[in-house]
C-alpha cells in the first residue's frame, strides 16, 4: 500500500532540512508514534537505524529501520530491517521565494497477503494516511513558529 | 447417586413423617411404601451406573488429550505468527476495539512472567490481543508463550495455536520456557476464573493459586501483571458448572474443576463452551503493570501468601479503575 500526502512550508528548503535531519525531532511532529529510540551509535544520516512504533487499530507496529538515502536537501528515505514492511521518504522542493514543499511517501506491506492480508492492509490505510497527514500539519507549524519567534527575536 | 434417589423417595413419606426405606414407628406398612423404595433404589442404582459410563468415557477421552499433547517450544513459528498477524490485528481491531496499555512495562530482554486474569471462556479474547499486541511491539523474533488448558489444545484449534507458541499449562512447561529466556504468560484462575459467571466481570478470581509465585521465585523471572476487561462481556455465563463437572468426575479425568452454563449466539443455552461460537464484540482492554521483582519487595524468604495478596489486590485496583472507565456493557 503506498500512501502520499503533502504541505507547502513557508521557509526554505534548507531550513526544513536543518529541523529534519535531526532525527530526535520526529517524536515533535510524527503523528501516531509511539516508540522512536535510537539505535546504535550513530544518530543521523545514512545509516542511522531507529526503533519506530506507530500506533495502527489495536497494534503498535513498526520495527528497526534504517535510513537508506541521504541527500540535502532534498530527499531522505528509510526501509525497514525487521518488523513490518516499510519505506518512508520526506522529498522536499523549493516553492515559490522562500518555500518548501514537502511530501511524505509511505509504502508498507502486510505479510501473508490473502484476503486477511488485503483487508487489514485497506483498513489500516485510513489511518495511517489520517497520521501522515496530521505529521506534515505539526511539520508546518512547529517551523513556521519557531521562524516567526525568531523574526520577532531579530525584529 | 444417592441424592438422587433420596430426592425420587422424599415425597412419599408415610404419615407418620418417617423417610420411605426409614424403620416405620407403626408395625402397618402403606402398600405404597414397598414400591416407592424400589423406585428410589432403582433411579440410584441408576445414576451411579450413568456416572460410572460418564467417568469410563471422560477417562479415555482424557489419556487420547494427553496423548495429543507435546511440550515441543520449537513449535512456535516465527514466521507463521509474522504471516497471520493481519487476521488477529482484523479480530482484535474491527471485532473486540483492543487495547493493550503499556506495553513498555515488560522489561525489553530476558525471561518475564506475565500474569493475567482470565476472561471468554474458552474464547478467551485476550490471549489474541495481548499476544499481537506484544508480537508486534518486540518484533515476532522475541520468544513468547502462552499456558493453556490441555482441553484447548488438543481442541481443532490446537495447532494453530502451537504455531502461536502456546503449550499445555504445566509447571516443567511454564519452566522449560522460561530457561529459554522466553516471557511467558500464564492465566493462574484458568478454567475456574475463565468461566466465571458474567456479572463477576470485574472481579480477580485466581481461585487460591498460587504456583506462579513459586515457580517465579524458583526461575528469578520479574512478575509483569496483565489486566483485562472485557472478556465477560462476549457472552452471558449463568454458572461455573462445578456440581456438574463433580458429577461427571471431569475433575478427576480432564482436570476440569466446571461445566459452565452460558447463553452465547449461535446455540443459545450451552452447556461446557466446547462448541464453536461466535462471541459478542464487546471491547477488550488490557492494562500492563510495571514488573515486580518478589525477592526485591518481600525479601529472600517470602512469604507466599503475602505475596499472593499484594499481587491479587494491585490487579483487582487496576481491574476495578478498567471498570469504571467503561459505560456500557459490550460498547465498552
Amino acid at each position: 500500500m503506498r500512501l502520499n500526502e503533502s504541505t507547502v512550508i513557508s521557509a526554505p528548503p534548507e531550513v526544513v532540512w536543518e529541523y529534519l535531519s535531526d532525527l530526535d525531532n520526529y517524536m515533535h511532529f510524527m503523528s501516531g508514534i509511539t516508540r522512536w529510540q535510537a539505535d546504535g551509535e550513530q544518530t543521523t544520516g545514512l545509516g542511522a537505524r531507529r526503533r519506530m512504533l506507530l500506533k495502527v487499530g489495536s497494534a503498535e507496529v513498526g520495527g528497526l529501520i534504517e535510513m537508506v538515502e541521504w541527500d540535502p536537501p532534498n530527499d531522505l528515505a528509510w526501509s525497514s530491517v525487521s518488523g513490518v514492511d516499510q519505506r518512508g521518504r520526506l522529498r522536499l522542493r523549493k516553492a515559490g521565494k522562500a518555500s518548501t514543499r514537502v511530501e511524505l511517501r509511505y509504502a508498507y506491506g502486510v505479510a501473508g497477503g490473502g484476503l486477511s492480508g488485503m483487508i487489514s492492509e485497506r483498513l489500516s490505510a485510513r489511518t495511517i494516511s489520517g497520521h501522515l497527514h496530521a505529521s506534515l500539519a505539526q511539520l508546518k507549524r512547529l517551523i513556521e513558529n519557531e521562524r516567526s519567534v525568531m523574526s520577532w527575536d531579530r525584529g | 447417586m444417592s441424592d438422587r434417589g433420596e430426592l425420587t423417595r422424599q415425597p412419599l413419606t408415610n404419615g407418620n413423617g418417617a423417610r420411605n426405606g426409614a424403620a416405620p414407628k407403626t408395625p402397618a406398612r402403606a402398600p405404597l411404601d414397598g414400591v416407592a423404595e424400589q423406585v428410589g433404589r432403582l433411579g440410584g442404582e441408576t445414576a451411579k451406573l450413568g456416572q460410572k459410563a460418564a467417568g469410563a468415557l471422560m477417562s479415555r477421552l482424557g489419556r487420547r488429550i494427553q496423548g495429543r499433547l507435546t511440550a515441543d517450544l520449537d513449535d512456535r513459528d516465527p514466521d507463521y505468527i509474522r504471516e497471520n498477524l493481519p487476521l488477529s490485528w482484523l479480530i482484535a481491531s474491527v471485532w473486540y476495539r483492543a487495547e493493550v496499555r503499556n506495553l513498555k512495562n515488560v522489561p525489553e530482554q530476558g525471561r518475564v512472567l506475565m500474569v493475567g486474569n482470565h476472561s471468554g471462556g474458552n474464547l478467551s479474547p485476550e490471549t489474541i490481543t495481548v499476544t499481537l499486541a506484544f508480537c508486534t511491539y518486540f518484533g515476532v523474533e522475541r520468544r513468547f508463550h502462552q499456558l493453556a488448558h490441555n482441553l484447548v489444545l488438543a481442541s481443532p484449534l490446537g495447532p494453530y495455536l502451537r504455531n502461536y507458541g502456546t503449550v499445555a499449562a504445566s509447571h516443567s512447561n511454564a519452566r522449560k520456557a522460561l530457561e529459554a529466556e522466553a516471557a511467558v504468560l500464564v492465566f493462574p484462575g484458568g478454567d475456574w476464573e475463565v468461566h466465571r459467571p458474567s456479572w463477576q466481570g470485574s472481579k480477580i478470581d485466581f481461585g487460591g493459586r498460587k504456583g506462579f509465585i513459586r515457580l517465579a521465585l524458583e526461575q528469578n523471572a520479574p512478575i509483569v501483571p496483565v489486566v483485562t476487561i472485557g472478556g465477560q462481556e462476549t457472552a452471558l455465563w449463568l454458572d461455573r458448572g462445578t456440581w456438574l463437572a463433580q458429577f461427571l468426575r471431569l475433575d478427576k479425568t480432564l482436570r476440569l474443576k466446571v461445566l459452565p452454563i452460558l447463553i452465547a449466539p449461535p446455540w443459545g443455552l450451552t452447556v461446557g463452551d466446547f462448541l464453536p461460537r461466535l462471541p459478542l464484540p464487546a471491547k477488550i482492554t488490557s492494562e500492563v503493570l510495571p514488573p515486580i521483582d518478589i525477592r526485591e519487595r518481600f525479601g529472600e524468604d517470602p512469604d507466599i501468601d503475602e505475596v499472593y495478596t499484594y499481587i491479587t489486590e494491585l490487579m483487582q485496583e487496576t481491574l476495578d479503575g478498567l471498570a469504571a472507565e467503561r459505560r456500557f456493557p459490550i460498547i465498552g
